[in-house]
């Protein structure tokens, strides 16, 4: 699973979703691969306002990776940062999350991912 | 200048869905001049830009008519319409007429003929007569019968059954110069099932896949997502559109396959794709932890939504049962409740699944649409339906969605459609529809009474007992549905 694809998941459980602490989700014992992927401008640009930026920079502080900006980019300044756009490219489509958990802040649930695929089906007390 | 479109005659309700569809994409304004669903032949014009700023205002009108189908999977190619009419007499009236000033350019080039005749055939000299009787076109230069720099085709339209009937003359004729091709001659071929490496039972056929992508609008830079990925195919036909794909399913083992080489994951690979698939997960869609704001909720229109499109083959309860997360019925089973507090944390616990409600289901998909879709992305999904027009199924509506077409493919006793709707901007929204919706509900315990499609089929699509035959007619021989 692509990282970009953690920021637009939260915790399953519904009454997790009130709260804003059950996203983003957390990773723990997280082993990650990179992928060569060619740099697609046009879709960082599209998804950037759709991007919660909070959660992204979370994330990437939590799996080591360089700090970015405390605020986004503009369009504008994304399409002019050449340095910013082969970042964030980086961390949203190259950086994979293979292995290990991703942890509910609120509910404490853990959702284990194996294979790169995470699994967020819920026992039924929970749904 | 109007333009012929070529299309095949297969999926004939598909066509002209498709086709504006990708005019939308394009940014080309067409307006349909004559169309039936009887006929391989379609005319169009191209319409002046609705704004000076439109991509379409920069090309000239034949860059922009190649535009128009260079991804169709239905479309087959797309010519310069010199002249048409109900004979060949009248085809030669209207080339001599109009076109006159165009000849001059093709004085020179290298150039072919072809017959393109639809239901019905000419011998070799019948051809050579045809096309010999434009000799006024007066073109000097080489013919080449392969890669010429003009192609001119006469194209027939004979009636149904002509050659058993002996019928002498095609009903209508057109004379075209071609302009370009689609991708109907090689994308189906390249993610042909077939040779695919990993499938299952319910693994859209590909030809179908691509259609439902390209009435979806997916494009480069776009992020699209399949809650009932399965095997993959609509993520694979999104993404070989260029658009970014995530897929999941409530089933964790169709997408890890084998976990060696027959995975979804695999079949990215195997078309080159990789970089394009965004991630797959184990989900229940009414369970989903996709993130979402509340309808209503300000905002642009961008912010706080997640897709630009939605594509989907949800279950049909038949050959795969409806599920999702959750006990039948908790109070007759009390332990499996409590086994679930007991056991969720192992990691091969499975958790207990309830039959549900197919339309319920639709409504949820709907309801999850509007909620991740951006204004005027799309969702396009698949629903079954008999035929009878007394079973038929409604088309589910939500007031945050337009319906934007209904595709129909026919089997022997029922169909399934493929509904496209477009995410209506918050502003232009009905609230009395939304109110309207707040106030009904769906019940329902058994699998037959959540899913009137399953109970028909099931029940071999037989009318309510009218006229008293009882005798169950044997259930289709073509495929199952899903």
């Amino acid at each position: 699973m692509k990282l970009l694809t953690l920021n637009f998941l939260t915790c399953a459980v519904k009454s997790c979703k009130s709260s804003s602490d059950s996203f983003p989700l957390h990773p723990k014992d997280a082993e990650l691969a990179s992928d060569d992927v060619e740099v697609n401008p046009e879709l960082l640009v599209n998804l950037l306002p759709r991007l919660d930026w909070k959660a992204l920079k979370t994330t990437s502080t939590e799996l080591g990776f360089p700090q970015l900006p405390d605020s986004p980019p503009t369009v504008e300044e994304l399409q002019a940062d050449e340095k910013l756009l082969r970042d964030l490219h980086s961390l949203l489509m190259e950086t994979n999350l293979m292995e290990g958990k991703l942890v509910c802040g609120v509910c404490g649930h853990e959702y284990a991912v194996r294979e790169g695929i995470p699994n967020f089906l819920l026992p039924s007390h929970l749904v | 200048m109007e333009y012929l479109i070529r299309f095949s005659q297969s999926h004939e309700t598909f066509r002209l869905p498709e086709l504006q569809a990708l005019a939308v994409l394009e940014g080309i304004d067409i307006e349909v001049i004559s169309y039936s669903l009887d006929s391989p032949f379609c005319i169009i014009r191209l319409l002046p830009p609705s704004s000076p700023s439109s991509p379409s205002s920069l090309s000239d009108p034949t860059t922009l008519a190649r535009k128009l189908i260079r991804r169709s999977i239905l479309a087959m190619s797309i010519h310069e319409l010199w002249g048409h009419g109900p004979d060949l007499a009248s085809v030669h009236t209207a080339v001599q007429t109009s076109t006159p000033a165009l000849w001059p350019q093709y004085l020179e080039c290298s150039f072919k003929f072809t017959l393109d005749s639809y239901q019905g055939s000419r011998s070799s000299d019948q051809k050579i007569a045809l096309i010999n009787s434009f000799s006024y076109l007066g073109f000097l230069g080489p013919i080449k019968m392969r890669s010429p720099d003009q192609e001119f085709t006469l194209h027939e339209l004979w009636p149904f059954n002509s050659t058993p009937l002996g019928i002498p003359e095609p009903s209508h004729l057109y004379f075209t110069r071609y302009l370009g091709s689609s991708l109907r001659d090689h994308l189906p071929k390249k993610l042909d099932l077939k040779k695919r490496r990993y499938i299952s039972t319910t693994s859209m056929d590909a030809e179908l896949a691509l259609i439902t992508a390209n009435i979806a609008l997916a494009a480069p830079g776009k992020l699209f997502y399949d809650p009932f990925c399965g095997t993959g195919s609509f993520p694979i036909a999104v993404a070989e559109f260029g658009a970014v794909a995530l897929g999941s399913d409530i089933d964790g083992r169709s997408i890890r396959g084998d976990e060696k080489k027959r995975t979804l994951k695999g079949n990215f690979e195997q078309y080159g794709l990789l970089g394009r698939l965004g991630g797959t997960f184990t989900a229940d869609l009414t369970n989903s932890p996709i993130r979402k704001t509340a309808l209503g909720t300000p905002g642009d229109g961008v912010r706080g939504r997640v897709f630009d499109g939605i594509v989907c083959d949800p279950p049909y309860g038949v050959r795969e049962g409806l599920m999702v997360l959750g006990v039948r019925d908790p109070e007759k089973t009390p332990w499996v409740e409590r086994k679930g507090r007991e056991m969720y944390k192992q990691a091969d616990f499975i958790p207990p699944r309830k039959p549900y409600g197919f339309l319920a289901m639709l409504d949820d998909i709907l309801q999850f649409a509007a909620q991740t879709l951006v204004d005027n992305g799309r969702v396009a999904f698949w629903m079954p339906t008999a035929n009878d027009e007394e079973q038929e199924m409604p088309v589910p509506s939500h007031p945050y969605l337009e319906t934007l077409s209904v595709s129909t493919q026919v089997f022997n006793k029922w169909s399934r459609r493929l509904i496209c709707y477009r995410r209506i901007p918050d502003k232009d929204v009905d609230p009395a529809a939304v109110k309207a919706r707040e106030e009904r509900k769906l019940v329902g315990k058994t699998a037959d009474e959540l899913n009137p499609f399953r109970k028909a089929y099931f029940e071999g699509f037989q009318t309510p007992p009218a006229t008293g035959t009882s005798t169950p007619a044997p259930v289709t021989e073509t495929p199952p549905p899903n």
